[in-house]
């Protein structure tokens, strides 16, 4: 009796003993699942991204034949000439520019290096098309150029970028392969010469986004729109964000109205971000006709997305400063107004930095609503002001994608992942060492 | 040019106006203590004469170029013979009297009208400035007098801080307001082409893009209902028995120091950009899947609803973990200890105390984190491949409303065609389901935290 019993404790204590250990496993388990998939997920970006932040580019004597470069002198301004007559004729002289056959001094020049024939087409597809633009604007430069032989990098194209990078199988059938058999042998051996070799790639940085010569599109357009979103953000969610929860907390009555605020409030956290897309296209597009594309309206949409966290934040910082502080300072007779502004306020500063920073993070990775008001245009420009047509640096990852050269930009969306990571990356630190070096000093 | 003239003018305006409201405040307190330090009522004194200014310049900045236009255009359509001409015309003149001139001959009534605009344009200017001016200084004469040493300046000021606070904190009412109406408007649109009925029971996705406008597809959202529901399902199966474990073993098991190096690594995920892990499931996630569909023998799409579901599972992870760790902290020690004491071990005592009082705001948690699913928008553009069919397997393409919305309104369609207006309706659809969804959150949270207070 007694023994069967004290077996049945100890088979119970074994099984519950199990039981134990299982549950924790499973919870050790979860953990390690979920930091293996943050490890994948970097370690897929960094490894496919990093490579491709190196391009090939060649270095090619060029020779300016002035038989090749035929231009007329460069139009004077004639008496009396509106301003746009005489940009017109500018431009036109400047076409006559465009209009010269550079491919032909690109193609010499290729011939020039690996010492022989190749046929000329094969020979300008492995120089990326912006080249030509290069070239002219180096003669566009200096007129003298013409007639003599200059040392220029120029980049790789896109294909030959694909090919020299090992990233197409060299078992393909020609009929399957980008280049021709003579262009894949003549960048072998400009590899082989030193001719073409692997730099870093700053023009990613420096260029804006280009269709025709994909080897030289850039970040720089969505760089500078992202930039104005950014500085909306700060100058109207963040003031308007931090006033709303000061009043919410600090000064609002308990009733019914600031009931109702504060769920709006909570559950427009909460509304998808597609749906402020929507009241952005409906309202700000299609109401107030406000130009599409454009970044001021792009951050005016993040400005209420951000809006409903920003307070949120900032609240719950409000909240955290002890009771006593206000009761202190209400006794020795301060008004309502000059203990929230000139006592509460400064012990929140860090927090209210922090919730600030956040919204901007959020706002700097958002996608959804700005294709909603035509962000997801192409634009080839760097936007001068806020109202002008731009890009951002998610919808640029989002439009890098899709394009139909996957070999070269599948890594270079994730070179593009990486920028607009690095940059999140940045804000986070800003927003710890900020709070850290703020709180210290208290 | 004129706006950062008006903004000079403000700052100008303020800093003289508060300087004159403080020394005339000094001045009034040689005869005793003032009510108010001589601070407020240079700032008061500064409202009175900025606030009448930048309303001023606010109405101008909104109205003079819309006024210019309609000053011109009657007499551009004079000079022209038929109406389609005048927008282009109304270009050249402004580019004229703007001074950068245009292409090409300039005819004398062009260069007369530019001529009257620009004049127009100087006058309105003017009218602004004066009267601008004007108010500024009719308020700061009328605070000055006010200033004495009885004065209330300190109330009325925060008052008008009070005031600015209020107007900050509706906002947000005005944007929900926003939404409601822009969407409720839009789908009013939407439903006098296809009838609600059709809308929201009809099976076949399909809206007939055609180029004669005549909106004649069949719009039943079922489809991408069923789509909708399937990733958030699959999301929900990943997300919550890793994100709930990981709350329960970083609360309960993890020694301090391997949590607070875990839990932040862990929120990493939440704040990466949706668009990032829509392309890396994309390019990395659904081959690999579909190659271990092929290896087990089962045919999985590289975008499907799973793919598109087992990312967002991911995405969602810290936001369950995150939020039921707060929770589970939230349940009293005393709790736990007597559970403890009465010989339970710490799992029992998770799993049959600490768990089932936490659960409401477990559940809360739960509801927020389905919301959000539904509403994701670029894991779904971009890994579930988009094919609007009602059928119920995962390893197919399938298609959400926010897919639809972005594809109604990025595409070349009018924007009042039914292809157009119907993002608006799905945008409707999608509120509603995510308001019910936050507010349950939100009423059981609030119920569930007064419990334990």
């Amino acid at each position: 009796m007694t023994t069967s019993t004290r077996d049945k404790v100890k088979e119970s204590l074994r099984r519950r003993n199990r039981a134990e250990t299982r549950f924790r496993a499973i919870g050790a388990v979860s953990v390690t699942i979920a930091l293996t998939f943050i490890a994948i997920l970097f370690g897929t970006i960094l490894s496919r991204g990093v490579p491709s932040l190196w391009q090939y580019s060649l270095d090619l004597e060029v020779h300016f034949d002035a038989e090749v470069i035929r231009v007329p002198e460069a139009p004077q301004r004639a008496e009396g000439q509106s301003d746009a007559d005489f940009e017109a004729q500018t431009m036109g002289w400047q076409r006559r520019f465009s209009m010269v056959n550079w491919n032909a001094l690109i193609g010499a020049a290729v011939n020039e290096a690996v010492g022989r024939e190749v046929e000329s087409r094969s020979a300008v597809s492995i120089v990326d098309s912006a080249a030509r633009f290069v070239l002219r604007d180096a003669v566009l430069d200096d007129l003298s150029l013409i007639g003599q032989t200059r040392r220029m990098t120029l980049l790789a194209s896109a294909d030959a970028d694909n090919w020299a990078q090992g990233r197409l199988s060299r078992d393909l059938p020609d009929e399957r392969q980008q280049l021709s058999a003579e262009a894949r042998a003549t960048i072998d051996a400009l590899v082989e010469a030193g001719i073409m070799q692997r730099r870093f790639a700053w023009h990613m940085f420096m260029n804006v986004d280009s269709r025709s010569s994909p080897a030289s599109a850039g970040l720089a357009g969505a760089f500078v729109g992202s930039l104005y979103m950014m500085l909306v953000v700060i100058i109207l969610a963040v003031p308007i964000g931090v006033a709303s929860a000061i009043y919410l907390e600090e000064f609002a009555p308990r009733n019914r109205f600031t009931d109702l605020i504060e769920v709006n409030i909570n559950n427009l956290a909460a509304v998808p971000s597609i749906v402020f897309g929507l009241l952005g296209a409906a309202v700000f597009i299609n109401i107030l006709h406000l130009p599409l594309s454009a970044p001021f309206v792009g951050g005016l949409v993040l400005t209420l997305m951000t809006l409903p966290t920003i307070i949120i934040a900032t609240r719950s910082a409000l909240r955290a400063v002890p009771p006593s502080l206000r009761q202190a300072a209400l006794g020795i007779g301060a008004s309502r107004t000059q203990m929230v502004f000139h006592h509460v306020l400064p012990v929140t500063f860090p927090g209210i930095l922090t919730a600030s920073i956040l919204g901007v993070a959020q706002a700097l990775g958002e996608t959804a609503p700005l294709l909603l008001i035509g962000m997801n245009a192409f634009v080839a420009n760097i936007p001068a002001t806020p109202m002008d047509q731009g890009s951002a640096l998610p919808v640029q990852i989002f439009l890098w994608q899709g394009n139909e050269n996957r070999n070269f930009f599948e890594p270079r969306t994730f070179a593009a992942i990486i920028a607009l990571l690095g940059l999140m990356l940045m804000l986070n630190a800003l927003a710890i060492w900020l709070r850290n070096r703020l709180e210290r000093k208290r | 040019m004129t706006g950062t003239l008006l903004l000079g003018l403000i700052l100008v305006v303020i800093a003289i106006s508060y300087r004159m409201g403080v020394s005339r405040a000094v001045g009034a307190a040689s005869g005793g203590r003032l009510h108010s330090r001589p601070v407020y009522h240079g700032a008061l004194v500064a409202l009175w004469a900025a606030v009448p200014l930048a309303a001023i310049s606010l109405v101008w900045g909104m109205g003079a170029e819309r006024a210019a236009q309609w000053f011109v255009t009657p007499m551009i359509a004079d000079q022209l013979a038929s109406a389609t001409e005048v927008p282009v015309a109304l270009q050249r003149v402004m580019a004229l009297a703007s001074g950068t001139g245009v292409v090409g001959e300039v005819a004398d009534w062009e260069r007369a009208i530019a001529q009257d605009l620009s004049s127009f344009r100087f006058a309105t200017q003017a009218v602004a400035v004066i009267a601008g001016l004007l108010a500024a200084c009719a308020g700061l004469f009328y605070a000055l007098r006010r200033v004495n040493r009885t004065m209330r300046a300190r109330n009325s000021v925060e008052n008008a801080i009070r005031t600015a606070l209020i107007l900050c904190s509706v906002v947000a009412i005005l944007t929900t307001l926003g939404i409601v109406v822009s969407l409720v408007v839009e789908t009013l649109r939407f439903f006098s082409f296809i009838s609600p009925v059709d809308f929201l029971f009809g099976t076949v996705w399909n809206p007939g893009y055609s180029t004669t406008g005549a909106g004649n597809g069949s719009y039943g959202i079922l489809p991408l209902l069923a789509g909708t529901l399937m990733i958030t399902l699959i999301a929900m199966a990943v997300a919550i028995p890793v994100g709930l474990m990981s709350a329960i073993w970083l609360t309960q098991y993890a020694p301090a120091r391997l949590r607070g190096i875990v839990k932040p690594l862990i929120e990493v995920l939440a704040g990466i950009p949706t668009i990032v892990y829509g392309f890396f499931a994309l390019v990395t996630l659904g081959p690999a899947l579909s190659d271990l569909g092929a290896f087990i023998g089962l045919t999985i799409n590289a975008t499907s609803a799973l793919t598109a579901g087992v990312i967002m599972g991911v995405m969602i992870i810290p936001f369950i973990s995150s939020l039921s760790d707060d929770i589970i902290r939230q349940v009293p020690t005393a709790m736990r200890d007597g559970s403890l004491g009465l010989g339970a071990t710490k799992s029992e005592t998770i799993r049959k105390v600490v768990v089932p009082a936490a659960l409401p705001g477990i559940v809360g948690a739960i509801l927020l984190a389905v919301s959000r699913a539904i509403g994701e928008t670029m894991i779904v553009v971009l890994a579930a491949g988009n094919a609007p069919v009602l059928r119920l397997d995962p390893f197919q393409a399938t298609s959400t409303f926010t897919v639809t919305i972005v594809q109604a309104l990025t595409g070349d369609s009018d924007f009042a065609s039914p292809q157009s207006l119907v993002a608006f309706a799905l945008g409707m659809t999608l509120f509603l389901i995510t308001l019910v969804l936050n507010l349950g959150a939100l009423f059981i949270v609030r119920k569930y935290r007064e419990q334990y207070e």
